[in-house]
């Protein structure tokens, strides 16, 4: 075990000694990443043309009050109007299987009497039953889905907020004698009334507002970052499996192959040098986004297995290409290839949510499909459990994988005698 | 004494090609044995083998009472290898490849770092010890690379062809070290295609040519097989033309052979004597000036020469 280790620190020293490396590991990821935000907008507070645009989502409004009608103008007021593209229909299950056929994002079905719900009635001075704004998501569209929740959670917030600052305010002014307990009731309902209709302001917006907000914090950035940190990924684990090749042709692997370890100990040790230098060009690349572009990537645990994930799910693919090919120039060659593919199938470039099932079923073959899902789901307050099917995804994809090139390198006699 | 090694009936194939053809010999403790033969001769696949990097096809070898082909591990322990190529890690430092490799060879801690700076004043490197050895030049770089072979103190070191595109003033370092070595009690096997390290070097010389040993002994062994060639070498001034020189005297009767390097021109013949008039005489023809002239007992050029009428260099 020591000494597999050993191979894998060794292999981590190499390829943090590679300025050519290093730039492809660290800055070519941390400057798309920059040039992509400036493009987009996501640098400046706008919806931006990320690909995070036009999401498709049905509107039901059953409500008669005031609030369901406010929530229906949030989504289509014109500091959305780029970032989504709502529906309006008068059925919720029309709505829900619009959802399930994966012709939208989402379906938001505002119950009857949400309204009377949360603002009491101006005569009785008693609010309704509970009703509570349903929110009917499409799995399969984990990011654009995320974005609505969020844009209805905050409105939700907006709306709470407004309700319980017209009691305290209501209190208050009994306390102090300035209104009747009769008038409570009259001014209670206004004041909320007008909170509410702050809802309908531009503070959602996806960034670029005020600390202390309470604004929909989805940035385009928090999507760009993970995308290219895990469209490079790809390239470290491929230039990281090609140094295989490369010890073997500059003597290192022969000699290591007659020193007292084990041919399994070399390619173990190998394979831990690419699983440790591509985790560690994960966590510098979350960590610089998160100090210089205010990144929230969220859980901070669940962020770390998501990365460990993404990074076994990749050195698999770094293994075949190393053992599908003859000459480390082969590996170069095809690992770039392998990563700019991987980069568009897996929807490193634009959100492939947009973008028909068939597609998004095929992306799933890359590590950066499920990574770009379970880190848009973290950076959107999702927790470990929910982003497990990407992690079973990416380890499976590993050990398959792992699997795979073990046999092909037995077959090629790599690493036998 | 007895054998640390012992090769049995050695074959190596690759597909139809024979690389070793059924070799066997074997080397006492603390001996030099060197195997001597041209490029593609079957030396490095030989020690390919006998180090466990490779699996015979046939035969097999004992180092140390352990089987090649069936306790490799145990062999592993036992040799030290150093490759005919540079293998090393040029963004480590010289310490750190010594370090990495020792490790793979279960050095560690105090033990580990005293053998490193012994090996570091051992290869003349102490003072560079820290810095990266993509910054050496070739000959500092074969130290280091024969440092990783000795660091575990092998009872058997295996050296494949380790002066191969040195300049002169290390590769001496490199002959004066394996000498030095074995007087500390380190058998070696050691491959070259120079007869003269070969001649300087070894107790016992194996002569190893398309995958054959066609002979095998101590040097006046070898050389008694032969005993009726001898080499006149001529050493002319760096002004002539040498290869003029060599062409004309092919043609005189009496030499088998006539070989350059450099400004030295070495003529193989049953009788030396004979020939020195003729030779002389022909070079002055040329306006050749002859510095100096030595008459070579029957070397280990002139045995591969008898073995096989070609030159080690062929």
């Amino acid at each position: 075990m020591k000494k597999i280790l050993l191979l894998g620190w060794k292999d981590l020293t190499l390829a943090f000694r590679d300025r050519a490396a290093l730039i492809m590991m660290l800055l070519a990821p941390f400057a798309l990443t920059l040039g992509l935000g400036l493009v987009t907008g996501g640098l400046s507070g706008g919806s931006g043309s990320s690909g995070l645009s036009a999401i498709p989502l049905v509107l039901v409004n059953q409500d008669s009050g005031q609030l369901g009608g406010e929530l229906v103008n949030v989504f289509q007021s014109a500091e959305l109007a780029g970032l989504v593209a709502p529906q309006v229909s008068g059925d919720a299950a029309a709505a829900r299987k619009l959802v399930d056929d994966d012709q939208t994002a989402a379906a938001v079905i505002i119950p009857a009497g949400f309204t009377a719900s949360i603002i009491p009635d101006a005569g009785t001075g008693q609010s309704g039953a509970a009703a509570q704004i349903e929110l009917y998501t499409n799995p399969s569209r984990p990011t654009s889905s995320g974005i609505i929740q969020a844009i209805v959670d905050q409105f939700i917030n907006q709306v709470e907020i407004g309700r319980v600052g017209a009691q305290v305010t209501v209190s208050g002014l009994i306390a102090s004698g300035r209104i009747e307990p009769q008038q409570a009731a009259v001014l209670g309902e206004q004041l909320a009334a007008r909170q509410a209709q702050a809802a309908d302001n531009p503070r959602i917006t996806l960034t670029g507002v005020e600390a202390d907000s309470p604004a929909v914090e989805f940035n385009v950035l928090a999507y760009m970052a993970p995308g290219m940190a895990l469209m490079f990924l790809m390239f470290t684990v491929s230039n990281g499996g090609r140094t295989l090749l490369v010890e073997k042709a500059q003597g290192t692997l022969p000699r290591l192959l007659v020193a007292p370890l084990s041919p399994a100990q070399v390619l173990l040790g190998k394979m831990f040098g690419v699983f440790l230098t591509g985790t560690a060009q994960m966590l510098i690349l979350i960590v610089a986004s998160t100090l210089l572009f205010q990144l929230k990537w969220g859980n901070p645990l669940a962020v770390l297995v998501l990365v460990l994930a993404c990074v076994v799910g990749a050195v698999g693919w770094g293994m075949l290409i190393t053992a599908l090919v003859k000459t480390p120039g082969q590996a170069a060659s095809i690992g770039s290839a392998v990563m700019l593919i991987f980069g568009i199938l897996g929807g490193s470039f634009f959100d492939i949510s947009l973008l028909p099932s068939w597609f998004r079923t095929v992306s799933k073959i890359t590590p950066n499909a499920w990574g770009l899902d379970g880190f848009s789901r973290l950076a959107l307050g999702s927790g470990l459990a929910e982003i497990v099917p990407d992690i079973a995804g990416l380890l499976a994809m590993g050990v398959v994988l792992f699997g795979v090139s073990l046999f092909l390198f037995m077959r090629r006699g790599v690493i036998q005698r | 004494m007895p054998a640390i090694l012992e090769v049995q009936q050695l074959v190596k194939k690759y597909g139809d090609k024979v690389a070793v053809n059924g070799i066997s010999f074997d080397i006492q403790a603390g001996e030099i044995f060197s195997l001597l033969g041209p490029n593609g001769a079957g030396k490095t696949t030989t020690i390919s083998v006998l180090s466990t990097l490779y699996m015979p096809t046939a035969g097999d070898a004992v180092i140390g009472g352990h089987s090649v082909v069936k306790e490799p591990m145990a062999v592993r322990n036992l040799i030290g290898v150093v490759p005919q190529d540079l293998a090393l890690y040029e963004d480590l430092t010289a310490r750190e490849n010594l370090s990495f490799w020792g490790q793979m060879y279960n050095l560690s801690g105090k033990a580990l770092n005293a053998r490193i700076d012994q090996v570091l004043e051992q290869i003349g490197l102490k003072d560079r010890a820290n810095q990266r050895v993509k910054t050496f030049s070739g000959g500092m770089k074969r130290r280091v690379n024969i440092g990783v072979g000795l660091l575990h103190q092998p009872r058997l070191l295996f050296m494949d062809e380790p002066t191969v595109g040195i300049d002169p003033q290390s590769r001496r370092a490199i002959l004066d070290s394996v000498k030095d070595l074995n007087r500390q009690g380190m058998t070696v096997l050691y491959t070259t295609h120079y007869m003269e390290e070969a001649q300087e070097l070894s107790d016992r010389v194996g002569i190893i040519d398309h995958g054959d040993l066609i002979a095998l002994g101590t040097q006046s062994e070898l050389t008694r097989q032969v005993g009726e060639y001898e080499a006149l070498q001529l050493h002319i001034s760096e002004m002539d033309d040498s290869e003029a020189l060599a062409q004309a005297l092919r043609s005189v009767e009496g030499v088998v052979r006539a070989d350059v390097i450099d400004h030295n021109i070495t003529l193989i013949t049953p009788e030396a004597e004979k020939i020195l008039a003729p030779v002389v005489s022909r070079a002055n023809e040329r306006g050749i000036r002859i510095h100096t002239v030595t008459i070579q007992e029957p070397n280990l050029e002139a045995v591969f020469l008898h073995l096989t009428g070609r030159a080690l260099r062929d």
